[in-house]
């Protein structure tokens, strides 16, 4: 499957990954060519019935019981943010 | 003392030959003199790691007994280090002070352990010539014009240029047993769940392990006892006894099955390497193992299904790189969109924005099935490969990558460089063990090559009994590379 500069723009927007120019935008389109290409052997197998293989030990998610075991270490975590005020992370204004 | 193996180390602290604080003074002059060059480590912790050797010492003076206590190491950068920071070899991280330790970094302070720094490694992970760093290339300290490998490549040529006797290492799609090969040292990578994730930057979460780089497999087999075993703060670690390694180490190989899958020596495959593997081959039969050939039919898939999975992982794991919570923020955004767009775009090398592209591209409405749903049904086909396999022998034995070390620089294309892991990939995403040894050395530039040794999941022990065996046989793990090299 063939990949276009407007799939290379929508994935770059989806994953809020600015792309400074049309030229590096172009150097992905010509990147992601050749992966896809070398990917695309993988649509030669016949792979009708066969179930998907989402972990290599086929486990299945531990449960435990609804009961709090950390406690608050809110100060702890926002030591390493950029920007914050009364526990709180500041971004731009969002809602004016 | 700068080329001892952890084992030897540990007598010379017990009979008293040295103290911790004299091993871990001379590492870190060692390091300081000429790590210039070969650029291992990204951030060496001297004051710490001279006031964990001091406390050992005391201990020791005490009469405690703990068998790694006031042994140093090297940490990858990828292992959370509370007050130390933890760059993941990128721009995003480079201010990035973790609040807490990895599980990994917890045992082995308690086990007396002591870390010399963190070492450089491709940037969160991706890549196999450590080219990819944002603080530079390593060196391969046996040739200065040959990458060391990666990702793990600052843990490798850490352990082989004689400034640490032991490193951790993280391998996703073959980072630690890659660059254990391309520097002449052993790596392990364990079982998929036998080491906690636990404070290890996340790369691709059904793939990635933590795992022991050494100087024998025997450091391993202590390494990895005291790393491995279940961690309730990580919930796909296993619930699992962890064996004693060191028990298992001098059973004999009498009668041990061998498979060599075909397609491990084929086309591509560098002349000297296949030779070198050969002749070790020749020392497993020496020593009564029995050897036939195997087959992997769906190997050539390998590749091809992990850039798609690995990636799609990636994209999601790195989401959280958002310039809010940590890491890189950009200068003055207009609004949040900016935030986010400017602090990643600025935040992420070339590599990494490669790899989150395709994963969201292959994750997207419309490609999901054709690429991820269909990545993901060839992977139980390769996993079904091994298991095929190992029903006939006990392990499976090839070279590491295709060739020795390569020149840095000398691989511009991705696909390139994604092909060099062909023999190391498939291990992830069966998510069975494989460990790396030194096996020879290439005629022209003298670069080391490793035998690769797979088994079945959790047979780590087995693993290092094989691989401790062809050590007491032969001494390609005790070279290293002369300090002239290394200048």
């Amino acid at each position: 499957m063939a990949i276009e500069h407007a799939d290379v723009l929508r994935a770059a927007h989806l994953a809020r990954l600015g792309l400074n120019s049309d030229a590096e935008a172009a150097g992905y389109v010509d990147d992601l060519t050749r992966i896809l290409e070398m990917v695309d052997r993988l649509q030669a197998v016949d792979t009708n019935g066969i179930a998907p293989l989402s972990h290599p030990l086929d486990t299945t998610q531990r449960l435990r019981p609804d009961e709090v075991t950390e406690t608050n270490q809110r100060d702890a975590f926002q030591a390493c943010a950029p920007e914050t005020a009364e526990g709180l992370y500041l971004v731009p204004r969002v809602v004016e | 003392m700068h080329h001892m193996t952890l084992t030897e180390l540990a007598k010379g602290l017990k009979a008293g030959d040295f103290s911790s604080r004299e091993l871990t003074t001379s590492l870190l002059d060692r390091i300081e003199r000429l790590d210039g060059e070969i650029n291992s480590f990204v951030t060496v912790t001297r004051d710490q790691a001279l006031a964990a050797a001091d406390a050992a010492d005391q201990a020791r003076a005490k009469g405690e007994s703990r068998p790694l206590a006031g042994l140093p190491l090297a940490i990858k950068d990828i292992f959370c280090t509370q007050g130390i920071r933890t760059s993941c070899g990128s721009k995003m991280l480079d201010n990035f002070q973790a609040p807490y330790n990895a599980t990994v970094v917890e045992k082995l302070q308690a086990a007396g352990m002591i870390s010399l720094g963190k070492t450089n490694m491709d940037e969160f992970a991706m890549g196999s010539s450590n080219e990819n760093s944002f603080y530079g290339p390593v060196k391969n300290p046996w040739d200065h014009t040959a990458v060391p490998g990666g990702s793990s490549g600052g843990s490798a040529a850490a352990v082989a240029a004689g400034f640490a006797p032991a490193a951790l290492g993280t391998d996703t799609g073959g980072s630690i047993r890659q660059p254990a090969a391309f520097c002449g040292i052993t790596g392990l990578k364990p079982t998929y769940g036998r080491v906690s994730r636990y404070g290890m930057v996340a790369f691709a979460s059904s793939l990635d392990q933590g795992g022991p780089m050494a100087r024998s497999a025997e450091d391993c087999a202590h390494l990895l006892g005291a790393i491995a075993g279940h961690d309730l703060r990580d919930s796909t670690s296993v619930a699992r006894v962890v064996p004693d390694y060191l028990a298992e180490l001098d059973a004999p190989l009498d009668g041990l099955k061998i498979g060599l899958p075909k397609e491990y020596f084929g086309d591509g495959l560098d002349a000297e390497v296949e030779s070198a593997i050969r002749e070790a081959i020749r020392v497993y039969e020496s020593l009564g193992a029995k050897v036939c050939e195997v087959s992997l039919p769906h190997t050539h898939l390998a590749v091809p299904a992990y850039y798609v999975i690995a990636p799609a992982e990636a994209s999601s794991n790195l989401s959280r790189y958002d310039g809010v919570r940590f890491g890189h923020r950009c200068d003055n955004p207009v609004d949040l969109e900016d935030l986010y767009k400017r602090s990643r775009a600025e935040g992420f090398g070339d590599e990494v924005k490669r790899r989150i592209l395709i994963g969201t591209h292959t994750l997207s409405e419309g490609f999901f099935d054709a690429y991820y749903r269909k990545a993901q049904q060839v992977r139980r086909l390769i996993r079904q490969d091994f298991m095929d396999a190992f029903e006939e022998v006990d392990v499976l034995m090839g070279p590491a990558a295709p060739t020795p070390a390569f020149d840095l620089g000398a691989k511009k294309d991705p696909v390139s460089m994604y092909l060099q892991d062909i023999y190391t990939i498939a291990i992830n995403l069966a998510g069975i063990p494989g460990i790396s040894v030194p096996a020879g050395f290439s005629g022209q530039g003298h670069r080391p090559i490793g035998l690769q040794i797979l088994g079945q999941h959790f047979a780590e022990g087995q693993l290092l009994n094989v691989a401790h065996q062809f050590q007491q046989a032969t001494d390609w793990h005790r070279r290293h590379p002369t300090d002239q090299e290394t200048t």
